[in-house]
Parts: structure tokens; sequence; C-alpha cells
């Protein structure tokens, strides 16, 4: 067996405030000064006398990785938002330089995550698929070879030679990602988290994924979706600030993750440094559980409402909102998808809103849970128009049954769910 | 899929490339043919949906070239050295052409192409390569209508053209090339380039000689102005195509020098940022 990626020590050291500082140029002045400064700080070094900023401005995004992965095996990446699994992926396919280590990859990588780019509006789609293929690194000769069959996976058939700025944007998606899809690449990365396009279109990447997987050739693959996680991967590792802190088998690894990750508090607060820039004007604050008297707990009793809050600070006034949540269990099976203005008349009232700090409050009702470890995702979006943000393991929290329907045999009841149903029990004979 | 391409992967090593990073002319020879891809691209895209389509290649010149011989020619009577002023300043406006188009769209070209840079892997040169060379396109197209423009002045090629024109040429596209490489790599991190491009268009037309002729800088200033690189492809071009000026002397190796560290030093900032260029664009 080959092994096809090998990862040693791998580091990456951003600077921090690049977030913040990315849509606010920096200032010619600034590095003027700096500039002026450089000899000062030479100095410094040379005696000894570390400056301060060169050691507090940095973060590391990724340290210490290392692993191999065989010819032919599907890893799965788990982690949460900010652990560095993009930072990873970026990394492996070469678009980012490590700031540490060493990594040899066996053969071309190619990512579903390139679909579309370097795409021109006014050219057509013939001469899109050869500068996008050519753009992913394909030899003319190769997409000469592959052009009909890509023409028609795509379907797009009689308008390949019309400006793919007259295309709608699903036939645009769709001779994208043919010519991805065509790249045959040794090694497929797919980043789920950042998967573009509908739902469909997302199961058109997972099939292809899946079909490459078929092939026998490298898959490394994202995600956040504990179920697809364990569907499509033998195995998994676990990021956890950078660090990985877990490789087994996928069952194994997804329990890890769910069971360790958590903060286990009942609340989870975001730092400014794990919301990408992309959710803007949508800013997540804090999502908390709370039981019926007010207290932030981890644990709920299944007796007893739950109440679940959900706090964001919206910069600008967003339209058609929706902000709401996924219930999972442990295993990643959906139990209910809920959003705060589900309601039609809630929605016609909040449907807008100004900027400004908001809570999405909502109580589960009592006589709801069965036993165990749920987690809950959080997603707010404008139904049609942009996902502002979600996130898919926010926080979990577990649910003690002691009171509940059926706990006077002490079996372990089947199914998500453990409601207190009306039996009413008549003799009929 | 129905078949797989079978070929030998080649293991590639990423690990981080310290200070003045090796050029990675290899992967540049890999992707050779998305520059022609780009270049065309650029080429096709650049006059569609316009009225006039590729006339705007011809126009462009032709109408500097008007302006600057009433303004320089007929009101200002520059000395010409008997070269009629269309003529005189359109062999000038040649080289200019290419070298604005490099700093104006080659300058710009890794923030505009920013969805590649940040997306997927190719050596980041092609970027401001690709935008130089789509320059050349309108360069030919321009020396259509100088050679047009030299037989209605009845003016014969200086005999030594054949051979001095691709030198100069050559020196045009390496000192426009240079300045893109630099300005494109600083514009990633500081957008203040966008701000001074339109403002350093200007600055460096007037001082490189197009509507004069250099003649008139004399003595001690003389070596001050031709740290101006274009200022020696000007004069260069002058001098192969109508066999006018200054022609080579130490004036032109110092111009001549000054296109090449300035390529040789942009190729090298260009590389070390390149590593960065995805973290900070």
């Amino acid at each position: 067996m080959t092994t096809a990626i090998s990862v040693n020590n791998l580091g990456k050291r951003y600077q921090i405030g690049a977030a913040e500082t990315k849509f606010r140029y920096n200032m010619l002045r600034d590095v003027l000064v700096d500039t002026v400064y450089a000899p000062v700080r030479l100095a410094k070094a040379l005696v000894g006398k570390s400056d301060r900023r060169t050691n507090q401005n940095f973060i590391w995004a990724l340290k210490d990785i290392s692993f191999d992965l065989d010819e032919g095996k599907v890893l799965g990446i788990v982690g949460r938002n900010g652990a560095g699994k993009s930072t990873l992926l970026k990394i492996l396919s070469r678009v980012t330089e490590p700031t540490t280590g060493t990594v040899s990859v066996r053969g071309r990588v190619g990512s579903l995550l390139e679909v579309g780019t370097g795409f021109h509006p006014e050219l057509t789609g013939r001469e899109n698929i050869y500068m996008n293929g050519a753009i992913l690194g394909m030899k003319r000769g190769e997409i000469d070879k592959k052009f009909d069959e890509m023409v028609e996976f795509s379907e797009v058939g009689q308008f390949i030679d019309t400006p793919v700025k007259r295309y709608s944007s699903g036939m645009y998606l769709r001779l994208a990602f043919a010519v991805a899809a065509h790249l045959e690449p040794e090694i497929l990365v797919v980043d789920e988290v950042l998967a573009v396009g509908d739902a469909e279109f997302q199961k058109k990447c997972l099939g292809k994924m899946n079909d490459v997987a078929q092939q026998g050739r490298t898959v490394l693959f994202v995600s956040h979706n504990m179920s697809a996680i364990l569907r499509l991967t033998q195995e998994a590792i676990v990021l956890n600030k950078g660090k990985l802190i877990k490789r087994a088998p996928t069952p194994e690894a997804v329990d890890f993750y769910l069971a360790s990750g958590q903060a286990e508090s009942g609340e989870r607060v975001w730092e400014v440094d794990e919301v990408s820039a992309m959710s803007a004007p949508f800013k997540p604050v804090a999502i908390r559980i709370r039981e019926r008297s007010g207290k932030v707990v981890d644990t709920v009793r299944s007796t007893e409402p739950v109440m679940v809050e959900f706090e964001y600070h919206l910069d600008a006034p967003v339209t058609g909102l929706r902000v709401g949540m996924y219930l999972n269990t442990m295993r990643g099976e959906y139990v209910f998808t809920a959003f705060d203005t589900d309601d039609a008349k809630q929605f016609e009232q909040f449907g807008a809103r100004a900027a400004g700090r908001y809570i999405s409050r909502c109580e589960i009702p009592a006589d709801f849970f069965n036993e165990g470890r749920y987690y809950l995702g959080v997603n707010a979006s404008s139904f049609g128009v942009k996902r502002y943000f979600m996130d898919e393991n926010a926080i979990s929290f577990n649910v003690d049954i002691s009171g509940a329907p059926g706990t006077q045999w002490p079996e372990l009841r089947q199914g998500p769910i453990r409601p207190r149903l009306n039996w009413k029990i008549e003799k009929v004979d | 899929m129905s078949e797989i391409v079978k070929h030998q992967p080649t293991t590639i090593y990423i690990k981080p490339t310290k200070g003045l990073a090796a050029l990675n002319l290899r992967d540049l020879w890999v992707y050779r043919e998305l520059v022609f891809f780009m270049v065309w691209r650029d080429v096709k895209v650049k006059y569609k949906q316009t009225l006039l389509g590729m006339a705007w290649a011809v126009i462009q010149p032709v109408m500097t070239m008007l302006v600057f011989t009433f303004v320089f020619g007929s009101v200002a009577k520059v000395a010409t050295d008997g070269i009629p002023y269309p003529v005189f300043s359109f062999a000038a406006l040649l080289p200019w052409g290419l070298f604005e188009v490099a700093l104006n769209q080659g300058s710009r070209s890794l923030v505009a192409h920013n969805n590649m840079v940040t997306k997927i892997y190719f050596p980041r040169l092609i970027l401001p390569m690709s935008s130089v060379f789509a320059g050349l396109v309108d360069f030919v197209i321009a020396f259509v209508i100088l050679i047009g423009l030299m037989f209605y002045y009845k003016i014969a090629p200086a005999y030594n053209l054949l051979w001095t024109l691709p030198f100069f040429i050559l020196l045009a596209i390496v000192t426009a090339l240079g300045v893109a490489l630099w300005l494109s790599a600083i514009n990633v991190r500081y957008r203040d380039v966008n701000q001074a491009l339109p403002f350093l268009t200007r600055f460096w037309l007037f001082v490189t000689p197009i509507a004069y002729s250099s003649e008139i800088i004399s003595g001690k200033w003389q070596y001050l102005y031709y740290l101006n690189p274009m200022a020696g492809v000007v004069d260069g071009f002058r001098w192969a195509l109508l066999g006018t000026g200054i022609g080579p002397g130490p004036t032109l190796w110092v111009s001549t020098g000054i296109s090449i560290l300035i390529m040789i030093s942009g190729l090298f900032y260009f590389r070390s940022m390149e590593k960065t260029f995805a973290d900070t664009i």
C-alpha cells in the first residue's frame, strides 16, 4: 500500500486581527512607520529583547499536525469552526503555504471548492470549459478528450456556444461542476462546510465523492454533519484548536468528538475569531440551554420543558431572516428543524429586522426527549437568498429521564423522542 | 467515468519556503497553457459588448497622437529632429501603450482574480505575466498603424531596424513585467496601489520622452533622467525605427540596467510574497 498523503509536524500561523482588518485595507502609512522602526526592532531582537508584537499578534491555526493516509482511503475530518479543518485542506491543495512542517502529496489534488473558478460571464460555455480546465491544471488534449462527456454531464447541450451570463444559475453551476468532476484527481478534498449551492447540488457533490472513493482514489472529507461522516468514511481525525487530538475508526472518533469537544456548561459563546467574515452582517453571540427555573444547565429533565435561547447581533438590517435550530441525536439523526419565524404572522413582524442585538427563544415542551445526549445546530438564513451562518454542532446537552413515561422498566427505549402519550385502555369484550 | 487516465502520479512536496525562494520555473512551464488561455481570455473579453470592438485598439493611440500633434507639434513646436511630429510621437506611444497596460492591468491582476488566488493552486506569476502579454496584441495593431504612417510620410526605416527592434521590444516587456510584479504583489496587501495608479501613470508619461525629444535633457540631469527605464526604451524605439535621437550609449545602458534590476528584484519580491497572497488578499 502506498502512502498518498504524508503530513509531518505541520503548522500554520496567522496574524491575529487579519480577520478584522480584512475589509479595512492596511495603509501604506502603516508600513512606512513600520519601515522606520524596523532597525529598532532588529536591534531589540539582536540583544534578545524580543518585540512584544512579534510574540502576541499571532495565532496558530494548525500546530504539530502529523498523519499519513494510504492511497484509496477515505478520511473524515471533524472539528469545530476554527479548529483548522479548512486551513489543513488549503495547505494540502497548495492554496496557502504552511509555516512549519512538510507535506508530501502523491498525485493531483482536486477539490470541489474550486467549482467555477475563473469562469468569465462573457465567454461561452465551450470557452469556459477550456479556460476552467486549464486553471484546474488540465492539459488541452485532456480537455479535448473529455469535452463531450462534460457537456453531456452538464446538460447544457445546445447552449454550449452561448455566453454563460445568459445561463440560469442552475445551468451555470452544472457546467462548472462538470469540469471539476472530470478533473479526476488522484486525491479529492471536499469541504462540505464551504460547499455552495442548494441541497440538490450538495447531494451531487457527495455522490461524486462516493464515486471517486469507489474508484480507489483518496478522499479527504470535512463536514459538520456527523451522519454524513459516518456514512461516507471509515476513519476520521478530530481537530481541536489546531491540534490533532484523535485518529480512530469513524464511529469511535465521532463519539469522542461529540462527547469531548463540547463545552459542558449549557452555554456556548462564539469568539470573534470563530465566526467567518462570510456570515456578515449576522454575528452569533451565544446559545444557552435553560431549565424551567431559568438556570443555564447542561442536563435537563425530560419531564420538564426546556428553554433554548440563541443570542445574536445584526450589524445591518436583514430582510427575510429566519433564525433556527436543528436538533440531532448523538448519532447524527435529525429530530427536528425549526425556525423562529415559522409562524406566518411572526414572519410578517420579524422577517425584516433592524440592526441590533436579538435573542430568539423557544420552549421545547416537557415529555419530549428520550434518554441521552442531543446536540443542537443553529442556522441563520434568508430563504433562497443567503445562508449567513450555520453551525451544525453548536451545543449539546444531556437528558435525564427520571419520571418519564416507562421508567419503571429499566430498559433502553428506541427512538429519539419519548412522548407522554394519552393512552386510553378500554375493555371491549 | 468511462476511463481513468493512467499516468504515474508525481509526488509534490509542500513545505514552507524560506527567504528568497527558488523561482520554481518548472511549475511555470507545467502551467504554460494557462498563460496562453489567460491571454486569450483577456483579449477576447476586452472588447466584448462594445460598439466599436477592436477598433478601440486603433482609436486610443491615434487620438493620443492627434492631441500630442496639436499641442506639442503645432502649438508648442517641439523639436523633432526633422521627423514629422505624428510619426515622432507615435513611435514613442507604441512602447508606452504596452507599458501602460502592464502598469494598470498587471498591477491589478492579483486582486482582480482573488477568487482564483484563494481557491486553487497555480503559479501566481501567471497573472501579471498574462496581463502584460495581452498588451502585446494592442501593440501589434498599433505597430501596423505606425507602418502606415511611415509610408504616408515617406520615411524609410532605419537600416538597423530588423535586429535592434526585437531587443527594444523585449526591453519594453521586461520593464513592464518588472513594474507589474512589484506593484501587483504590493497591491495584495496595500490597496494604496489602486489609488496611486492613475497619478503614477500620468507622472510617468511626463518623465518619459514621448511628447518631446530626450535631447532637450542636458548635462548633469541626463543620468538622473535615465534612471527611468522607459526613457531608454522610448529612445531605443525611436532610434531603431526612425534612426534619430540618442542611440546605444551610456544612457541606454543605465536604463537597461535599471530595467533588469526591477525585473529581477520584482521576481524575488513576488516569490517571497506569494506564500501569503491567499491569506492577505
